[in-house]
């Protein structure tokens, strides 16, 4: 049925108006009916977004299809209309106040130049709930809310857009006897289109103000703002909703996300849940290495979980990451109390008390020089890097300590974890984290008395 | 054949699997991820994604996109939430296939970023002006992230409303072993759909029979469709006429609450000689599997309920643990209700058990809050003391 358009001589229907007498709405609706009749497009494929307030009812009145939702919303409406259908012809109805609530989207619209037509009916002031004032009310404007007259300075809508990037705006009046050509450009620019279209309020702005036909030039005169055609670009960046469908990545050919089943090729003589934590830092590879023992431990037939704490910061502060490896389901991932703890930095040491606390004898700790003189019941294993004289142990104090920690606590078998890092690692970062693997075999960890 | 998987991944594929083709968010922790996976792999199935100005706009887009015929998705955390509140009202009365997803975060305000919560159980149920009814399921495990996410597309698209996905930093971000024989792949059926050629105007909202969803017709489709949040007639139309008015918003409140048999979701594991019985969801519903675990491997007798749907609250299945245990030889006197808030489910609970035992005579159980606000988890030792 799209392609059987009809030829319209109108796409208004037989419904009258509701506006009060005098008001501009009808007389821009009327050049919105005019425009449409231009361009004698599908009206199954027009669709009118109005906002709220009066011109808010504007849709009613047409046989196109319509979508009236929230205040300050219909360009994000609009939007998500184009994006999901971007050979629709999108028109949004909105006023000054819809205009002000909406800024974030006006902007945001514009800046990407998404092909909406967006009709603002600029009265001044919110004419559907008493006459307050607006973003766009003049200075000294009296309104319900600004009895004195209005302090604030008009939002300039237009030159806002047009700076931007709005690849079409025009500033006019519901009088303009070229207001419907202009509506029919702005459709077929396939731009992002803004008409700051001024008209009257008959029922505030107009008694308020001893406001008229004459004084909309005056005012404009007096703000020195421009008129008609403000800007008309060869857009710089193509519409949109086209541009963002046609930047799909190719498609794939395999559907996305699969399951990616880890097959068991080494064995693990573990009985129990075994948990392990590791508290290191941010940046310090803290979570990626707790992923890769996660996937060694299913290469060796266990199961097992992941859970990590970290603060909001990214590259600063403690990064925890409690493990738990078992032969049966796993069904809680929390860890209380640690059966090993992995400790690498006072950053991690700090958030980390709670689990040094759970440590009994039995239980281990593998750490650093730096907490050689922590009390614990458990066994501490004290792992010097440096004095091996392996670079940049520092760097990398999270993945060699748990290193000697795996060749003491046989979880799994060391060639599960080395797979692991071949699979889940860009090559040449896989190789770094396999060469420190290898040299970590030369620290066995200087084991002291059980202490407390 | 097992997977190592978080709960982020198993929504977004789900997600994907349910035929979603549309997903607008704004980044927020711990919800994020799902963005991240659905702009990545949306575009290379057809779909569109897009990072949007705020959360205003993202479900604002979702709406609109819903209704040209695509399936809606969206992420966000509490605060966004906040953010959405008005535009789920628009979802209800606007008839909007739409899945939100909340990934609870510590509140109130900022709260804890990164830190678990289960705050929002409350919140979303009344998380708009009318007080119409919602649907929000809640995932107590990584497979069930997978299947709830189907089931919430399927009741999106039935029911046409905002359906909530409830889930929770550590279920959404923790990594677990899934066997993938455990996946559960509940059907989604599509919204039902008007015929191309009617012999009438097609009226968008002519309720269906027995209060289901209106046909739907996309817009740009072969129908001229008028959507509106304001109060409307069967055509989309404004109007105040009492008798259009009532029976729109009954419709809209029958939509849910007469079908809530074909909605109601929970895990009975009933024992029938427990005197206690645990009830929790999300995250919690992990502590307590894992409590029921420990608590019978020690010779002793505890029932437990996962709750899938926190709304509408599966009564029914409630009602039926109370009333299985009273037949057996000993009845449930205790039940705990334990969440990381301060009683958002428990005082369901109260209002159905103690309905419960004011209709039937019987003697309502004692019921307990386990709850926390730490922002750490509830501990499997927690439930056991109760045993």
């Amino acid at each position: 049925m799209r392609g059987s358009a009809r030829v319209l001589k109108t796409y208004r229907n037989d419904r009258p108006y509701p506006f009060c007498p005098g008001c501009g709405h009808g007389l821009i609706l009327n050049q919105l009916d005019r425009a449409l009749v231009m361009l004698g497009r599908d009206p199954r494929r027009v669709v009118l977004v109005s906002d709220i307030g009066c011109q808010g009812l504007g849709d009613q009145y047409f046989v196109t299809n319509a979508f009236h939702g929230l205040h300050g919303r219909s360009i994000a409406y609009a939007s998500g209309i184009k994006l999901a259908d971007p050979d629709l012809t999108v028109i949004v109805l909105m006023g000054d106040g819809g205009a002000g609530i909406g800024g974030a989207h006006l902007l945001n619209a514009a800046r990407r130049n998404i092909g909406l037509t967006v009709l603002v009916f600029n009265n001044f002031n919110f004419g559907m709930t008493g006459g307050e004032h607006s973003v766009t009310t003049p200075q000294g404007g009296i309104t319900a809310t600004t009895r004195g007259g209005n302090l604030e300075r008009p939002l300039d809508l237009c030159t806002t857009a047009a700076a931007n990037g709005a690849g079409f705006v025009w500033r006019g009046t519901a009088f303009d006897r070229d207001l419907a050509d202009v509506m029919a450009q702005a459709m077929q620019s396939e731009c992002f289109a803004l008409l700051d279209i001024w008209e009257l309020c008959t029922a505030y702005y107009v008694p308020n103000n001893a406001f008229s036909r004459q004084a909309l030039e005056a005012t404009r005169q007096k703000l020195g703002w421009p008129t008609g055609i403000i800007r008309r670009a060869e857009p710089e960046t193509k519409e949109y909703a086209r541009a963002l469908n046609e930047a799909a990545a190719p498609r794939s050919a395999v559907p996305p996300l699969r399951p990616r089943p880890v097959v068991p090729r080494y064995t693990s003589g573990l009985a129990r849940e075994f948990r392990l934590v590791i508290a290191g830092s941010a940046g310090g590879k803290v979570r990626s290495l707790a992923r890769l023992l996660g996937e060694a431990a299913l290469l060796s037939g266990l199961w097992a979980t992941q859970q990590d704490d970290y603060p909001v910061t990214v590259q600063s502060g403690h990064s925890i990451s409690e493990l738990i490896f078992s032969p049966h389901e796993i069904l809680f991932t929390g860890v209380a109390r640690p059966d090993a703890l992995v400790l690498v930095s006072e950053e991690g040491y700090k958030m980390a008390r709670r689990y040094v606390e759970g440590l009994i004898a039995g239980s281990w700790l593998f750490t650093t020089p730096a907490f050689a003189g922590l009390e614990t019941p458990a066994r501490k294993v004290i792992c010097d890097f440096e004095a091996a004289g392996i670079r940049e142990s520092k760097k990398h104090l999270a993945l060699l300590t748990t290193a000697v920690a795996l060749r003491r606590l046989e979880l799994f078998p060391l060639d599960a974890f080395a797979d692991a890092l071949r699979g889940g690692q860009r090559p040449e970062i896989a190789a770094e984290s396999l060469a420190l693997l290898a040299a970590s075999a030369s620290v066995s960890g200087r084991e002291e008395e059980a202490s407390r | 054949m097992r997977e190592f998987i978080d709960g982020a991944t198993a929504v977004a594929r789900a997600a994907l699997d349910a035929g979603c083709d549309f997903f607008a968010g704004y980044p927020i922790s711990p919800a994020t991820p799902l963005l991240l996976h659905m702009v990545r792999e949306l575009p290379r199935c057809g779909g569109v994604a897009i990072q949007t100005e705020d959360e205003i706009a993202a479900i604002s887009m979702c709406i609109a996109a819903a209704m040209t015929g695509r399936r809606a998705l969206t992420a966000t955390s509490g605060p966004g939430i906040s953010l959405y509140s008005e535009n789920i009202g628009l979802a209800i009365m606007g008839e909007v296939p739409l899945v939100i997803v909340d990934v609870q975060r510590m509140g109130p305000a900022t709260g804890g970023a990164t830190t678990p919560g289960q705050g929002d159980v409350q919140f979303v149920r009344w998380s708009t002006s009318g007080g119409y009814p919602i649907i929000a399921l809640a995932p107590g495990s990584v497979a069930e992230c997978y299947s709830l996410t189907r089931r919430a597309f399927d009741l999106a698209e039935r029911f046409r409303a905002p359906v909530f996905l409830l889930t929770d930093k550590e279920i959404f971000l923790s990594m677990s072993t899934v066997a993938l024989d455990s996946y559960e792949y509940p059907p989604v059926r599509p919204r039902a759909l008007a015929p191309a050629q009617m012999d009438e105007p097609y009226a968008p909202y002519r309720p269906g029979p027995d209060h289901t969803a209106p046909l739907f017709s996309p817009i740009g489709g072969p129908h001229i469709v008028r959507f509106t949040g304001s109060s409307h007639d069967a055509r989309g139309f404004l109007t105040k006429d009492p008798a259009t008015v009532g029976r729109l918003n009954e419709h809209l409140w029958r939509k849910i609450e007469d079908h809530v048999a074909e909605i109601e979701l929970a895990q009975a594991d009933l024992q029938a000689d427990a005197c206690t019985l645990f009830i929790a969801y999300g995250i919690t519903a992990r502590a307590m599997a894992e409590a029921v675990r420990q608590v019978r491997a020690s010779g002793r007798a505890v029932s437990a309920l996962n709750v899938q749907t926190l709304w509408p609250i599966p009564e029914r299945t409630l009602l039926q643990a109370l009333a299985a245990s009273a037949d057996g030889p000993r009845a449930v006197t205790r039940i705990v209700v334990a969440e990381l808030n301060l009683g958002d489910l428990r005082r369901e609970v109260e209002r159905v058990i103690y309905r419960w035992a004011a209709t039937t005579g019987r003697r309502a159980p004692e019921i307990i809050g386990l709850n926390r606000l730490d922002g750490e988890m509830i501990t499997p030792e927690q439930f056991m003391v109760f045993v």
